[in-house]
């Protein structure tokens, strides 16, 4: 597949632009913080996403999705990074939707996408047990009961939580010698006895939560995925997600960037534009280049998840580590070359730097991707 | 400047990139397999062990062996040494999917190049845009098959970043030029038989309006050619001196004093010529996996820590880089290209190469400081990674092509 855009994902690209741009621009997300919206984003919002199609985007058209892919949904998601527009897209549209149709369970799928798609059901998916990034760590237990599960564990940063309809829980139901045997997947209810949930306000005003599983039944049907076989479902869930929140952040390098670019044309010391100096310039020109790495790197890794190629882990964490990277530098920068006002609330600016945190630390960070990366490529 | 050795890529062709197969595509490709292995010598078919095995042609180039003479002279004949030139003038007159083929085929047989040649890389697009119909017909040919070779006349000890500050003075006198002045880091000047050559042919004119682009053989009396030694040890460019040195002034290519527009289109070839050096090269190991089977690991994992993580750093700039160049390439076919990139190709490649012979000398230990002798091919790996630290000054500074971006891309001012 050639690396550009056809005509159809250009054009969602452009409606996703105009759309934020007019509905929720920056401010929007700065609204939300000072009104202290619980939600952390806008359920109107929300709905009218819903409208365009975006939670749709990669459900099959069998389940009353677009069917448009994750080169789609990824272009939106790369423009919500630029606007900074809370949404459960990635919690949802992307990370729960992924892994339902990921774990082939029929029924589940018949069930959910269709209201996942009309905007009636929020997911959340819950597989963290430590601060750090290790989805192969399981000590969640689901031990067998008459009509199915009971679960005990606990479950960190789990993204939008609050407002989940239900969980994607991973639990151990065998130990083995390999961390990520015996591992299964449940679908869990919000309102399911012994499930309780603590929800924290993050540093870029959006949401994670602690779930504590306290004897949880579970009913049979509600295992997605083969039994002690979910953990190469859910890995492969997260690499979509780290390709989704790699798009994200892309974004949030581009615009922090084109705006720090303005920004040195306009600022005036000694009399001149601060962008005639050379120490600035050239660490735009090699900004510049960063990003366009990870233009390169997103558009392939989307492509990536439409054609099922098996490049997939390796791309999603050379995306995930590249943009992360790239991003930090670019609101850094941005920051750096704004100066003062750089540092104010109530310049945008910062607002950028706080989400690529965010995205960095979830779903592994540089570190963690570039670790894999290695070890995938053999060393 | 320029020197293919330190590494000697195919081009971004190599690249991956799906390509749907027409009838005629397939038939074109059959054919091309079956010409070459009837014609590619069985010599020909492994990688260049050293720059001594690269043919280079020429009037006074000495051939390896009579299968690198019949190879050069059937892929000449074929004008596949220049696939993509019109055959009117020698070439092989193939489109850009029929090239992608070619060479596609070729790599399928471990083919060597049958010609490294300047005049193909750099004289001969600039010829094919600039010159008028004569100088075509009279220099394209010979170039395709190798019988002259091109060397090129661009910086001079005063004009190195600031390259329209080009003194030599070719004066008009009536029927000819006469060339006086110097040029240095002109690659492989001791074996060029012609030069094409920037000079200056308006002194009064602002700097940029006043550069002439001329051919001239270099056997024409008054020019002296000495080879630098650099820190590699090796001399792979040259200083040439000027004589009063006669031009017909048929050998002047385009406008006069509007040669700074021939400069900085062949700039830009470089430019994206020297970039191919920051992808890896097809059919060598990885960096990676030239650190296992030196170092070792431990259940897959590089025994050196610090090592694997700039390793890892490195091949995933690699691998961006590579898809970078697939997207640029990509995008031109779909007309949606940004331009003017080609500068930061030139810087992020010709970074990304030195940091690549950073880490294989850190990878070979003690080895790898091998200077002479049989097991390190006379010092090869540490020659080539000295040379690389010229990558990011020719053609273009990595400084320079960041000053480039600035201004063009980005529009900043000053």
């Amino acid at each position: 597949m050639a690396l550009v855009l056809n005509e159809e994902q250009t054009m969602l690209r452009d409606a996703a632009k105009d759309f934020l741009n007019a509905r929720a621009p920056l401010s929007h997300l700065r609204q939300l913080r000072d009104d202290d919206v619980a939600e952390g984003f806008s359920t109107e919002l929300w709905a009218e996403m819903v409208e365009m199609g975006w939670a749709a985007i990669i459900i099959p058209e069998a389940h009353g999705g677009l069917e448009y892919g994750y080169t789609g949904l990824g272009l939106v998601l790369e423009e919500t990074g630029r606007t900074l527009t809370p949404s459960p897209l990635l919690s949802t549209a992307l990370l729960g939707t992924s892994a339902l149709i990921l774990s082939g369970n029929e029924d589940i799928c018949a069930q959910w996408l269709p209201q996942i798609a009309a905007g009636e059901k929020l997911l959340a998916i819950a597989f963290e047990e430590s601060a750090h990034h290790r989805p192969a760590t399981v000590n969640c237990r689901a031990e067998p009961e008459d009509n199915g599960y009971v679960l005990n564990g606990s479950k960190f940063a789990v993204m939008d939580g609050h407002v989940a309809d239900a969980f994607i829980v991973s639990a151990r139901t065998r130990s083995g010698e390999n961390l990520s045997e015996g591992v299964s997947l449940f679908l869990v209810a919000n309102d399911t006895p012994g499930l309780r949930i603590e929800t924290s306000e993050l540093l870029d005003n959006h949401r994670n939560c602690v779930i504590h599983l306290e004897g949880v039944s579970v009913d049979r049907s509600r295992l997605i995925g083969p039994l002690h076989g979910g953990f190469p479902i859910l890995q492969k869930a997260l690499d979509r997600g780290r390709i989704g929140m790699a798009a994200e952040m892309l974004g949030i390098a581009q615009e922090t960037f084109e705006r720090t670019m303005q920004y040195l044309k306009e600022r005036k010391q000694f009399g001149v534009p601060i962008g005639v100096f050379q120490a600035l310039q050239h660490r735009a020109a090699s900004l510049f280049g960063e990003i366009e790495l990870c233009k390169s790197v997103v558009l392939k890794a989307l492509q990536a998840i439409d054609e099922d190629s098996d490049e997939v882990p390796i791309l999603a964490s050379l995306a995930k580590a590249k943009c992360g990277q790239t991003a930090s530098l670019a609101t850094a920068e941005g920051i750096q070359m704004h100066g003062g006002i750089g540092m104010t609330d109530e310049f945008d600016i910062g607002f950028f730097m706080k989400r690529w945190r965010t995205l960095n630390q979830q779903l592994g960070d540089h570190r963690y991707h570039l670790d894999r990366f290695a070890t995938l490529k053999g060393y | 400047m320029i020197d293919f050795f330190v590494q000697n890529n195919t081009g971004p062709y190599g690249l991956s990139g799906a390509l749907l197969m027409s009838e005629e595509l397939i038939t074109f490709r059959a054919e091309v397999r079956d010409w070459l292995v009837e014609n590619c010598p069985e010599e020909m078919r492994s990688p260049l062990r050293s720059e001594k095995d690269a043919c280079w042609g020429g009037r006074n180039f000495t051939f390896q062996s009579e299968a690198q003479r019949l190879w050069l002279e059937r892929m000449g004949e074929k004008g596949w040494t220049a696939p993509a030139w019109p055959k009117e003038y020698g070439g092989g007159g193939l489109n850009r999917q029929q090239v992608k083929i070619l060479k596609q085929e070729m790599t399928r047989i471990n083919a060597r190049g049958a010609l490294y040649s300047f005049g193909i890389s750099m004289l001969g697009p600039a010829l094919l845009k600039y010159g008028n119909e004569e100088q075509k017909q009279k220099f394209l040919p010979s170039i395709v098959r190798g019988e002259i070779r091109w060397c090129q006349g661009y910086s001079e000890p005063n004009a190195g970043s600031d390259l329209a500050n080009l003194q030599a003075p070719a004066v008009d006198m009536g029927d000819r030029y006469i060339l006086n002045g110097s040029k240095i880091w002109t690659s492989y000047g001791d074996f060029g038989d012609w030069m094409f050559c920037l000079v200056r042919t308006d002194p009064e004119a602002t700097k940029h309006q006043g550069i002439s682009f001329m051919l001239f053989d270099m056997q024409t009396p008054g020019i002296t050619v000495k080879p630098i030694l650099l820190i590699s040890g090796r001399s792979p460019f040259c200083e040439v001196f000027f004589e009063d040195v006669k031009i017909p002034k048929d050998q002047q290519v385009g406008e006069l004093n509007k040669g700074w527009s021939i400069a900085k289109y062949l700039l830009t070839h470089e430019r994206e010529m020297i970039s191919w050096t920051g992808l890896s090269q097809s059919g060598t190991k990885s960096v990676g996996e030239t650190a296992m089977e030196t170092i070792g690991g431990s259940d897959g994992v590089l025994d050196d820590a610090f090592l694997r993580t700039d390793i890892a750093k490195f091949e995933a700039d690699e691998m961006a880089f590579a898809l970078t160049i697939e997207r640029a390439r990509d995008e031109v076919k779909a007309g949606v290209s940004l331009g003017a990139v080609s500068s930061w190709f030139k810087y992020f490649g010709t970074e990304l190469n030195k940091q690549r012979y950073n880490l294989l000398m850190d990878i070979g230990g003690s080895d790898a400081l091998a200077w002479t002798g049989e097991a390190s091919n006379d010092g090869k790996l540490a020659r080539d990674w000295l040379r690389t630290k010229g990558n990011s000054i020719e053609g273009g500074t990595s400084e320079i092509q960041l000053n480039i971006v600035a201004k063009h891309i980005l529009g900043l001012p000053g």
